[in-house]
């Protein structure tokens, strides 16, 4: 048995652990030449040169408002769908909105930025024909800073409702019917069901799930904003994780440290707010992750 | 008595059809961009970039699909996604069931802790340059492995493997077994797996469509153009507009040319997306089982 463990386990040093204790390059000066041994101490000076640079509150702030956007806007639509869905009696139309509403989640990022781009296009996009109907003039959409988040969380939406919502579904068949049943008997409608059945039925997960979107909330969706920035946006498309790329990866001045700092610092974030928001969750008496 | 079908009150049927209704917003709101994408990619150029095209096909062409089947970066891409969907669904596959197995046995010496470094992973990450240098110091970058190694193994997917084989294998079994004289690979070939199609089918699917979507390791670890896999040409074509004029064979003048351009972009976004919707409807039926057991915690 421990044979067959040997290969995930490797694995899982190789590529999870080692790339682990590689980020003490944060704290050093690293040259490729010198190699990860080689190079100089450097204590918190690229954690220092982040915190006082002027990208620093700007990447922070749209981080996060990018991350509270998407948790907010994305929560609650699943679980409506779920409510309603469960409420429908023609088994063909609700397998209908099913199929349907799953399907974008099996679309690609890159498919569904490109779809971005098409309908938003100021030129040829049909959004911008229909404004025109209305006599509204085109919007160059993609090049608006203010706009940037709002396209990226309702495309989002649109990409993730279906398959969110499955988990609700599964959780409400799982309710008791004869709960439903003396409802009905004691004159309860629908509404009332929904309020004092239903609701507190999924709760346990919803929480779950909360605690989770909460947790991940610095990794802002960073392969799908990558594609969408362009430099008219980057004001307010800059995240952490995009600049770790440019200035790890792609930028003239390639600086590995201070890139590899940027990404520890938010790893470290992300880090404490998981376990703050799990001890809460605990606190208040709901459910939690461990 | 009441009767034995009970009437729907006055609020319950405005609840219905309440329900009807926006639940039919939503279908539309969702399905309606891809009857877009579906109608204009068999549409004639000029109704497309004239904006006639708003529900059905107009015009109705192929010239879009010729385009894109003509181009030698697309097929290739095409080639190069499925070698990597295929192979490296194989691969996850094999890893998550060689970590979900043991990690499901009560006899496992040190599972706890095993469980604790492989979910530690899940919150706590080294970060991009980091692994970027682990994928390089191994020689994988601009290899096919850059593909399908780094990210050979996903611990959600591990955990939810090992949550049905605790759930639905009874350990009975392997105790027959065992006194039969079967060891634990026999056991785990022979019994496991073939008792655990529905969670195989919906892993390997979660995992197929990863590696089908897949273009930042793509765009991060590879550098020749012969292994770019779609997504990487897509990107190129749909978001940063990079239509070469030899894409668009012989159309001469500048106004075709460019309506040719959007065309095919649309029977692009049709063709890379058509075989995982294909195949989803199979696999849904296992879906919900799926998502649930992840849900539950182990």
């Amino acid at each position: 048995m421990y044979a067959l463990f040997a290969l995930p386990l490797l694995y899982i040093i190789v590529f999870k652990y080692v790339p682990m204790f590689g980020s003490v390059i944060a704290f050093k000066q690293f040259t490729v030449t010198k190699g990860m041994f080689g190079s100089p101490w450097v204590g918190f000076a690229h954690f220092e040169r982040f915190f006082n640079s002027y990208e620093f509150w700007r990447l922070l702030r749209n981080t996060l408002s990018i991350s509270f956007y998407t948790l907010v806007a994305s929560f609650p639509f699943p679980i409506l769908l779920a409510l309603g869905l469960n409420y429908v009696k023609n088994e063909r139309f609700k397998k209908t909105v099913q199929m349907i509403t799953y399907a974008p989640y099996f679309i690609s990022l890159v498919v569904v930025v490109g779809l971005l781009f098409q309908f938003l296009d100021p030129r040829t996009g049909i959004v911008n024909a229909i404004l025109g109907w209305f006599g509204v003039d085109a919007i160059n959409f993609m090049g608006k800073a203010s706009m940037f988040q709002s396209i990226y969380v309702w495309s989002h939406v649109w990409q993730n409702v279906g398959f969110a919502c499955i988990i609700y579904l599964a959780a409400l068949a799982g309710i008791d019917p004869s709960l439903h049943e003396a409802a009905v008997m004691d004159g309860a409608n629908k509404i009332q069901r929904m309020r004092h059945i239903d609701i507190p039925g999924i709760m346990p997960i919803a929480v779950i799930l909360l605690i989770l979107n909460t947790g991940q909330i610095m990794e802002t969706g960073f392969e799908k904003i990558l594609i969408m920035q362009n430099a008219l946006n980057l004001r307010s498309s800059e995240v952490i994780d995009t600049y770790v790329y440019k200035v790890g990866l792609v930028s003239q001045a390639l600086n590995f440290s201070y890139a590899t700092a940027i990404g520890l610092f938010k790893a470290a974030i992300g880090f404490i707010l998981l376990i703050a928001v799990n001890q809460t969750a605990k606190k208040v008496g709901q459910e939690s992750l461990w | 008595m009441n009767k034995s079908v009970i009437r729907e009150s006055g609020s319950d049927r405005a609840f219905t059809i309440v329900n009807y209704v926006v639940l039919s917003i939503v279908l539309i709101a969702v399905l309606y961009p891809l009857v877009y994408v579906v109608s204009a990619s068999f549409s004639s150029s000029y109704a497309v970039l004239s904006g006639k095209v708003w529900l059905w096909p107009v015009d109705p062409s192929l010239d879009g699909y010729k385009a894109v089947f003509k181009n030698k970066n697309i097929l290739t891409g095409f080639q190069n996604t499925v070698l990597y969907t295929l192979a490296g669904t194989l691969l996850n596959v094999i890893m998550t069931i060689l970590a979900a197995y043991p990690m499901s046995r009560g006899d496992f010496r040190g599972r706890h802790g095993f469980m604790l470094i492989f979910v530690f992973t899940m919150m706590f990450s080294g970060g991009l340059i980091p692994t970027y240098f682990v994928v390089k110091d191994l020689h994988m970058i601009d290899t096919v492995w850059a593909m399908l190694v780094p990210t050979a193994l996903s611990v959600w997917n591990v955990i939810i493997m090992r949550t049905y084989f605790q759930t639905t294998i009874p350990h009975e079994l392997l105790e027959a077994s065992q006194l039969d004289g079967c060891n634990d690979f026999r056991f785990l070939l022979r019994i496991v797996i073939p008792l655990s199609g529905p969670i195989i089918a919906v892993i390997a699917l979660f995992y197929a469509v990863g590696h089908w979507n897949q273009y930042f390791n793509a765009m991060i670890y590879l550098k020749d153009p012969h292994l770019y896999p779609l997504q990487l040409i897509l990107r190129d074509i749909l978001v940063q507009n990079e239509v070469k004029i030899d894409m668009l064979g012989d159309v001469k003048s500048a106004a075709a040319r460019q309506g040719l351009r959007e065309l095919l972009k649309y029977s692009l976004i049709v063709v890379s997306s058509v075989p995982l919707l294909l195949i989803y409807p199979f696999v849904q039926k296992f879906f919900v089982k799926g998502v649930m057991i992840g849900s539950i915690k182990g």
